[in-house]
């Protein structure tokens, strides 16, 4: 097994281009450190606890209207296990009917060849500029910043691509609701500086910026042109591609243009057209917590005198493959992009997408990343520690993902990679002392009071922000309680020297 | 090798001794609404209407009779003194317009005019492949009476007209009766966005206004 090529699309000059064109994305850190911009951006967390609370009970409403969700997840559980276990052949009959059916398959092993696959069927419609619905995946590959270094124009489909646009600098903090962490105050800022003819007294209601977002957007999508999206299924037996969207940018994508551009990984593959009846009522309920997503578009290949005269198919791997390797990880690929797993994190709800890096955020980013990226790099190590295990993602998932039990199998893995090092790691070498210390009374109590006196200096109201030297690592990402004036040791001893009477008068006081 | 080849090679190789594995998928959810959500065929449709009703479109049961002037009172209603209709419409159904310039969408030599021709339009007005009702979708298939996709995608006023027997209960139902070959709109209402702070408003694309007729005969 190759590992997923030299280009992983994450870290500056890995498959991107010179600075000097555009802009380049910047080296990942670990989660703990990401994190703590958005930790302490108060508006972008209560935004995202509003939004996440208000997208959980309409989830659990829509679950809990149909007396057969726990039977549709089971059988989207087992039809997504069956399918990766026959991944190969099920890809050959997808090919098969996709071409059958007047359409043309590209296969991209990584990142940087889809980049130049879909750059270059750009550049073959003549347009200097390409009209987007925003996926995953084109995120998860940079595409945009690598269409854009080409010179080609990537205008974005939908209100929430507009504002992301405006937004400068931002990025999307949620697969289907990108501008989740934008309040109306703020999008009404982002909306109001715009061209002539916006008004400067633009209220903040939804409706008015959406009218506004509308005017902005009125060319839509133009018909000659080519445009990209993503797809949320692709039917191996038939060659349909599905897309089912929040809003309708991904279906004047799939309509309106000449030349359409589909870039989807492997694994969003389903065997059959009649298994759509499983995800077509999943996947809306763990969506967005409806009976369905208001655009549901599905298409196999070209139909004359109506929708592009050209249909592109581009299959990417980018690690995939990697992950289908491991016999527990690939459980991961089940994922059908549905968030409800980001909205119940409570991880997630305080920090936004951004610390998870490029990929998908939340408990399904930090299973998946690190699969494919591997978990040598400081990232990839914490991305499986960026949870508490609490185990709601698991609960909502429509597949069935067991997210935490993943998390650990990951964790085991990093500390395996660990284990190999030459000098031993900060946690193995503090393990070692404590057992050398904890092994003996004397040290132990020795140790205690030291440290308590410690710990005290460095509290600030009662809380460690940052324990010293190697410890220092494992309060990146928490705060630590100040421990007690006294160890549990030194009272006892002290009251039994004070005539043992009072409160809890005995050890077996209180039992 | 080509791509193509790394990738399916890679595939194969991840997979291992595992590949080729047959996974039972137990299909014990519901194909059928149950009994107790919709006893006979007059409580599908009822369902149907009030979940369509509740993605915001407007509902009205016609009989076959009134629907030439029922259409012609709505487009009169909602202003719509342009509409395009798809050139296999049953000939009745306009049949009863006043005021209303109606033209039917012939196939255009270019693609691009195809698409241009449809700005400045008021509305459409169309028939269905199939409704849902546990889900209050309508799905559009490009056959008779529906066009091409493009109709129900840029005019700001869709006109849909169901006939009572094209409404099943469920997703499954729908999956079943619907052919994948061709290309399908499924439509959950008039075109929304929940894009600010999640509060549902008119959307970007797609007919703001969608009235649904049913037509029980
Ligand atoms: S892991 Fe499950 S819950 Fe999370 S996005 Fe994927 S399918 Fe949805």
């Amino acid at each position: 097994m190759t590992p997923p090529s030299g280009d992983s699309s994450e870290g500056p000059g890995r498959g991107a281009a010179p600075s000097s064109a555009g802009p380049v994305p910047l080296p990942a850190p670990k989660f703990a450190t990401a994190a703590r911009a958005a930790l302490s951006d108060g508006r972008l967390r209560r935004n995202l606890a509003g939004a996440t609370a208000v997208l959980r009970a309409r989830r659990d409403a829509a679950t809990a209207e149909l007396d057969d969700w726990e039977e549709l997840r089971e059988a989207g559980r087992a039809i997504r296990d069956r399918t990766l276990l026959n991944l190969d052949s099920h890809l050959e009959e997808l090919e098969r009917a996709v071409t059958g059916a007047g359409g043309t398959v590209h296969w991209a092993a990584d990142a940087a060849e889809a980049r130049r696959i879909v750059t270059t069927l750009v550049r073959a419609t003549g347009e200097g500029e390409v009209h987007a619905v925003r996926s995953a995946v084109a995120r998860e590959i940079r595409l945009d910043e690598a269409l854009e270094r080409a010179g080609i124009t990537v205008r974005g489909a939908g209100l929430a691509e507009l504002v992301m646009d405006l937004d400068g600098d931002g990025r999307p903090s949620h697969p289907l609701f990108p501008a989740l962490h934008h309040d109306r105050a703020r999008i009404r800022d982002l909306l109001a500086g715009g061209p002539p003819g916006t008004p400067a007294d633009l209220p903040d209601d939804p409706a008015a910026l959406a009218g506004a977002a509308r005017a902005r957007l009125r060319d839509g999508v133009p018909p000659g042109g080519a445009a990209i999206c993503g797809a949320a299924f692709l039917v191996a037996e038939t060659g349909t591609v599905v897309l089912a969207e929040p809003g309708g940018g991904g279906r004047a994508c799939a309509v309106l243009p000449e030349t359409l551009i589909c870039v989807a990984g492997i694994e969003e593959v389903v065997p059959t057209w009649a298994d759509l009846e499983v995800f077509l009522q999943l996947l809306p309920r763990a969506a967005v917590g409806e009976r369905t997503l208001p655009a549901i578009s599905t298409w196999t290949g070209v139909t004359p005198g109506d929708g592009p005269a050209a249909f592109h198919l581009v299959l990417l791997d980018n690690g995939r493959t990697t992950v289908l390797a491991d016999e527990i990880g690939r459980a991961a690929l089940r994922c059908v992009r549905c968030a409800a797993c980001l909205d119940v994190c409570p991880v997630y709800g305080r920090t936004g997408g951004d610390p998870y890096g490029p990929g998908l955020p939340g408990p399904i980013g930090a299973v998946l990343t690190p699969q494919v990226r591997g978990v040598e790099s400081a990232a990839g190590a914490s991305l499986p520690y960026a949870s508490t295990l609490c185990g709601a993602c698991a609960d909502v998932c429509p597949v069935k993902i067991d997210i935490p039990d993943l998390l650990v199998h990951l964790r085991g893995r990093v500390v395996e990679s660990r284990r190999r090092r030459p000098v031993p790691p900060p946690e193995l070498a503090m393990m070692r002392a404590l057992a050398w210390t904890m092994g003996d009374r004397r040290r132990h109590e020795a140790a205690l009071r030291r440290g308590t006196r410690w710990a005290r200096l460095l509290s600030r109201g009662g809380r460690i922000r940052r324990l010293p030297g190697l410890l220092g690592r494992w309060t990146d990402a928490r705060d630590v309680p100040a421990p007690p004036a006294e160890t549990f040791r030194a009272w006892w001893r002290s009251r039994a020297r004070s005539g043992g009477t009072g409160t809890g008068a005995g050890p077996e006081a209180g039992r | 090798m080509s791509s193509r080849e790394t990738v399916l090679g890679r595939v194969r190789e991840a997979l291992g001794p595992a590949r080729g594995t047959r996974v039972p998928v137990p299909r014990d959810y519901r194909r059928r609404l149950s009994g107790r959500q919709a006893p006979t065929r007059a409580d599908v449709v009822a369902l149907f209407s009030e979940r369509v009703a509740e993605h915001r479109a407007s509902v009205r049961h016609v009989s076959a009779d009134e629907l030439a002037t029922a259409i012609a009172a709505a487009l009169w209603g909602r202003e719509a003194g342009r509409i395009i209709a798809p050139a296999d419409l049953p000939f009745g159904w306009l049949a009863g317009l006043e005021g209303v310039a109606a033209q039917a969408d012939l196939p255009a030599a270019d693609r691009v005019q195809a698409v241009r021709g449809l700005d400045g339009l008021d509305g459409v007005v169309t028939g269905c492949a199939v409704a849902i009702a546990q889900t209050g979708t309508i799905v559009l298939d490009g056959g008779r009476a529906q066009g091409r996709r493009a109709l129900t995608l840029v005019p700001p006023y869709h006109l849909c007209v169901v006939h009572a027997d094209q409404i099943v209960g469920t997703v499954p139902e729908a999956v079943a009766r619907l052919d994948p070959a061709r290309p399908l709109t499924w439509i959950g209402g008039p075109s929304t966005t929940t894009d600010i702070e999640l509060e549902r408003t008119e959307g970007v694309y797609g007919p703001a206004v969608l009235d649904v007729f049913v037509v029980e005969d």
